[in-house]
């Protein structure tokens, strides 16, 4: 659905005047990151597939780039649309204050209280603005998994020229290991996250349209 | 990376993909986004009805130029790479090569000469008995395959830069080439020729380069991943124009440093 068809639906158009939850910074550097990452998956899935490192293959009609090396064409161009986004993400957020707003506190009693009423189905989602605690932790967690992706992902492609960053993932293989769990872990949080849109749709308009 | 079209009436775009896509050469459809029309991924790019194969390819390989460069100036020429124990050495060493083991160059040592050409002085071949000769240098290893695998190896031979200077060589060129038995070749930066672990090998584990490992001659380089490392060379140009080589040309990243 483009932002335009999103507009013209009147379900949206009479909350025109709200006010805006998503910044257009948000909005542009969230799509622009679920493009990357996609890619990245899809082709990561391909590389992945050339050496496997568990008893399973992904199907080659999900993964991308036809070929190893096709599919490291991809992974080799998207990390560059996905880690200048994502600086770009990351240095917003803090220097607009939205990550400090939005995300903490982070409070454990609250965390558990909110995974409670979410499960009971209970958990309010009046105003998109504010985050309850398990999103908090979940966009948080997701954050900092997205660091270990990239890094792990550095270490493996360059494990001479940083090899103390490999050594710091443990070596060339266990970084292959970290990297598949960090791909593993966005992919989960993907799940949940594209799960909770479709049960919530006015957060996934929100993310289109800023209201 | 996609041109956006307007849905033809009556046209399964799925369809035109695959008849677009017979159209290539051969060697240029083999990046076509096959996995892409089924990606949710792409999908979301639902404006985009038709996929370009050459518009994306070319962009790609264009990034992949760019990230040739950025290779270049992330080598540090004098960063080595990790040596381990013997004891780590992987045993077997896995043979790798994109035909089987008995269909591997079998070469008689006797006759083999290893031709020097280009921007050097002295062209005159080298037979193996002299190459014997020259002074050993030893390396443990991890040879890191494109596919994601790694072993490590040991591997005793002459160093390139030696070599190199050696034979008058003019080390401000750009590139050595190198030629191989079964038509294999390679293209590497001078840079990568001059640095102190890139070797002219000899020997597997101290002992003769056996057929599997690319007898006679195998050019060993820990800064760049496996199939950049020829083996069964038989020809070594130094020269300013990039000749590609054998995975280069089919879509692997030039540079593949580490």
């Amino acid at each position: 659905m483009t932002i335009e068809a999103a507009a013209s639906n009147p379900l949206i158009a009479d909350t025109a005047a709200a006010p805006v939850i998503h910044p257009r910074w948000v909005r542009v550097t969230h799509w622009i990151n679920a493009l990357a990452m996609l890619t990245m998956i899809g082709s990561g899935w391909q590389i992945y597939d050339a050496a496997p490192l568990f008893g399973f293959e992904f199907s080659h009609h999900i993964a991308l780039g036809e070929w190893l090396g096709g599919a490291l064409l991809w992974h080799f161009a998207a990390m560059w649309l996905l880690a200048i986004n994502g600086v770009v993400y990351v240095a917003l957020g803090i220097l607009t204050g939205r990550f400090r707003r939005k995300l903490f506190p982070i409070r454990p009693r609250e965390v558990v209280g909110d995974f409670v009423a979410a499960l009971r189905g209970r958990l309010a989602h009046d105003d998109l603005a504010v985050y309850n605690a398990v999103q908090k932790l979940l966009y948080l967690g997701i954050l900092l998994t997205g660091v270990v992706i990239l890094l792990s992902g550095v270490s493996i492609w360059k494990p001479v020229q940083f090899q103390h960053l490999t050594s710091f993932f443990g070596g060339y293989n266990t970084a292959r290991y970290v990297h598949f769990a960090a791909m593993t872990a966005i992919v989960a949080f993907l799940v949940v996250h594209v799960t909770l849109a479709v049960l919530v749709p006015k957060s996934l308009r929100a993310m289109l349209t800023g209201r | 990376m996609t041109r956006l079209r307007k849905p033809l009436p009556g046209v399964d775009p799925k369809l035109l993909i695959k008849d677009a896509a017979k159209l290539l050469p051969e060697p240029s459809r083999r990046f076509f986004l096959r996995g892409a029309a089924s990606l949710g991924a792409l999908a979301v790019l639902s404006g985009c009805d038709i996929i370009d194969g050459d518009t994306s390819e070319n962009a790609l390989r264009v990034i992949s130029r760019f990230n040739d460069r950025v290779q270049a100036w992330l080598f540090d020429p004098n960063k080595l790479a990790p040596e381990y124990p013997e004891s780590m050495i992987t045993r077997p060493f896995p043979f790798n090569a994109y035909y089987s083991q008995d269909e591997a160059p079998d070469i008689d040592g006797d006759k083999w000469q290893l031709e020097i050409g280009g921007l050097v002085d002295n062209k005159a071949p080298w037979t193996l008995p002299e190459l014997y000769k020259l002074p050993e240098v030893s390396q443990i290893t991890r040879h890191v395959c494109v596919e994601g695998w790694s072993a490590i190896g040991s591997w005793q031979g002459v160093r390139l830069s030696d070599f190199l200077k050696m034979i008058g060589a003019d080390t401000k060129a750009k590139y050595v080439w190198f030629q191989c038995a079964e038509g294999y070749s390679n293209t590497i930066d001078m840079p990568t020729a001059l640095h102190p672990q890139t070797q002219l090998t000899l020997k597997f584990d101290h002992q003769i380069l056996p057929r599997a490992y690319g007898f006679p001659v195998k050019i060993r380089i820990p800064t760049k991943l496996g199939f950049k490392n020829p083996k069964y060379v038989t020809a070594m140009w130094v020269q300013n124009n990039d000749a590609g080589g054998y995975w280069e040309n089919q879509g692997y990243n030039w540079f593949s440093g580490l």
